[in-house]
């Protein structure tokens, strides 16, 4: 086995990772305040993706620094879908809560065809295929600056959730949601809030891909089973774990494709997910068991 | 009791006359209403009645109509007989899968996200099976005649998918009132209690993914002899799944006509919706209509149409079931 290529698929793997934990982080910060399977999750990185595409094409604005805008729009979107829909299902049957979520998301992921077109677009950047080289190992300038970035959001959270009341409300009502309204949380506020702050991970995650790999109406549909994967490994409601399983999915999937072709490389986080949820359902960082 | 069965006597009498009356367009919506009630009520067996949520049920489908037609092309075997065949593998896979969930002890999403990955699984490695075509898929040669189950037109498969149909029925309402049916719901409402009464548990989680997995394979023949093509992306992906549980869901999840009443509303409406938007060149519409219809149906009618029926016709029809 060739060393020099794992070490190289290692690498590109660990930098997409980062952008792999960014969607998960938004994914396991709803779960862990709502108990909702956010199923509209990839969609929501389709509109993260076209909101950066559009304002590459009208204003050429870079996608690295867009990403604060797709974030942005994405938490209105998150806030508004909350507010209309996800606040009224916590309590269903959750079979009820997987329709409405999957509902959400074709009305989401159709819009954005409606709006956009079916057809891929690829849009092309300065340094799209520029490179560094560390020591033997070739680097990706867009993947890194993705990584970077995604890197940046997901700590630009942590700070938000540790050191601003609507932070703390959210962590509480994560905690006890009784406990949250016993001490006069308003609730659905903080809710709200939280499923737009999960919204907006995932709409810069979406930005950030744009220099990576085409876009289309339907490419969000593999990362959301990824950032399944990613949720589980890590803990459902765990970010730090998120933010490592992030890391472990995108190198096992990238190192695995020395063993596999690489279009079955999602069979290794579904591998993965399955092995965790028979033996360690908490996840790798999770507290007691549930 | 005796109103409702000969009310529904009659709509059975009524379906069995109809071809006489519409067009063959029309008798092919209504086949799809029968399959997908059929599948959407082989579904509730397992997550209506006995509780656990399972997202995969399009790898029962797959396997089931992979299983006969595969049979069917290289050995000659009618799929009348492969479509068993094809129910006992799906049966065996979903025993599996059952097996590890319960043993496990794994409730609610942690159950529905083990269902989701064996699926995709499925998914992924049926797309690098040679025999079964690779990335281009599998079509199933036309070979009209009762033996091959492939017929011209939509007449045959119209009496063939409601025959699929009532058969759910039927096997749903002797269940309902067998005592399996009856330690299913015991342990959908209360797995602790129902345990401490002395129900084994596991042993009726098994039977029942054992029985929803072979009754969706059974489903996945006449699917592979109706539609006469089989890729993974169509057959197995989690969209297929997702098409299986949305109509017993709205519907009324956990009741007998939940799932036949779901895919009279949802079926024709997708079908609407499909043939009037897409000739507007406007794709993608009739599938944002159709997602607000079931965001809208969940917020209306939590319980499902079902019990909102059952509530508006008591008074009508009397204390006539029991729950």
């Amino acid at each position: 086995m060739d060393l020099n290529l794992v070490l190289q698929l290692a690498t590109s793997g660990f930098l997409l990772g980062g952008v792999y934990s960014l969607i998960a982080l938004g994914l396991s910060l709803i779960f862990g305040v709502m108990k909702v399977i956010n199923f509209a999750h990839g969609a929501m990185l389709v509109w993260g993706m076209y909101i950066a595409f559009t304002l590459m094409n009208w204003t050429g604005i870079d996608p690295f620094f867009s990403f604060v805008a797709s974030a942005g729009g994405l938490f209105v979107l998150g806030y508004f879908i909350q507010r209309t829909v996800v606040n009224r299902i916590m309590t269903f049957h959750e079979a009820m809560q997987v329709i409405a979520m999957v509902g959400v998301m074709m009305i989401l992921e159709n819009m954005a065809q409606l709006i956009w077109g079916p057809d891929p677009h690829s849009p092309h950047t300065r340094y799209s295929l520029s490179t560094i080289w560390l020591g033997s190992v070739m680097i990706d300038i867009p993947r890194l600056f993705a990584f970077l970035l995604a890197i940046l959001m997901a700590a630009a959270v942590f700070v938000f959730l540790k050191y601003t009341d609507i932070g703390k409300s959210i962590r509480a009502s994560a905690d006890n949601r009784i406990g949250a309204l016993i001490v006069g949380t308003n609730v659905n506020r903080v809710y709200a809030v939280c499923f737009g702050v999960g919204a907006a991970c995932v709409g810069a995650a979406g930005s950030l891909l744009v220099p990576l790999m085409p876009i289309s109406p339907h490419t969000g549909f593999p990362f959301k089973l990824t950032s399944f994967a990613i949720v589980i490994l890590g803990g459902m409601g765990s970010l730090p774990g998120a933010m490592i399983g992030g890391l472990i999915i995108g190198v096992a999937e990238s190192v695995g494709s020395v063993f596999i072709p690489s279009s079955l490389k999602q069979i290794i986080s579904f591998g993965i997910m399955i092995l965790i949820l028979l033996l360690r359902p908490q996840g790798l960082f999770g507290g007691k068991g549930s | 009791m005796k109103i409702i069965y000969s009310l529904l006597g009659l709509i059975l009498l009524i379906l069995l006359l109809l071809p006489n009356f519409v067009s063959d367009y029309i008798l092919g919506v209504f086949v799809l209403i029968f399959f997908y009630a059929y599948m959407g009520q082989s579904w509730n067996i397992l997550t209506g009645y006995a509780g656990p949520i399972s997202l995969g049920h399009s790898l029962y489908l797959g396997i089931g109509a992979y299983i006969s037609t595969k049979l069917a092309m290289d050995l000659g075997v009618t799929p009348w007989v492969g479509m068993w065949i094809g129910g006992l593998g799906a049966s065996l896979i979903g025993l599996a899968i059952g097996f590890l969930g319960f043993r496990f002890g794994l409730k609610g999403v942690y159950f529905v996200l083990l269902t989701i990955a064996f699926g995709e699984i499925g998914r992924l490695t049926a797309l690098h099976l040679k025999p079964l075509g690779h990335m281009m898929g599998l079509f199933v040669d036309f070979k009209p005649g009762l033996a091959n189950f492939h017929f011209r037109g939509n007449l045959p498969y119209y009496y063939i998918a409601l025959g699929f149909m009532v058969f759910s029925l039927i096997v749903v309402r002797v269940l309902e009132v067998s005592k399996w049916g009856r330690y299913f719901v015991a342990l959908r409402e209360d797995e602790d209690a129902a345990e401490s009464l002395g129900i084994n548990v596991f042993k009726y989680k098994m039977i029942a993914i054992g029985l929803s997995a072979f009754m969706t394979a059974l489903g996945g023949t006449f699917y592979a002899n109706y539609i006469f093509y089989l890729h993974p992306t169509s057959v197995m992906s989690m969209w297929v799944s997702i098409e299986i549980i949305m109509r017993p869901i709205i519907g009324g999840i956990g009741t007998l006509f939940g799932p036949l009443i779901g895919s009279l509303l949802l079926t024709p409406l997708s079908e609407i919706a499909r043939s009037y938007f897409t000739r507007a060149g406007l794709e993608g519409i009739h599938i944002v209509i159709y997602g607000l219809l079931l965001v809208t149906a969940v917020l209306f009618f939590p319980g499902g149409i079902f019990s909102f029926i059952q509530k508006v016709l008591k008074p009508i029809l009397g204390e006539s079931r029991e729950s």
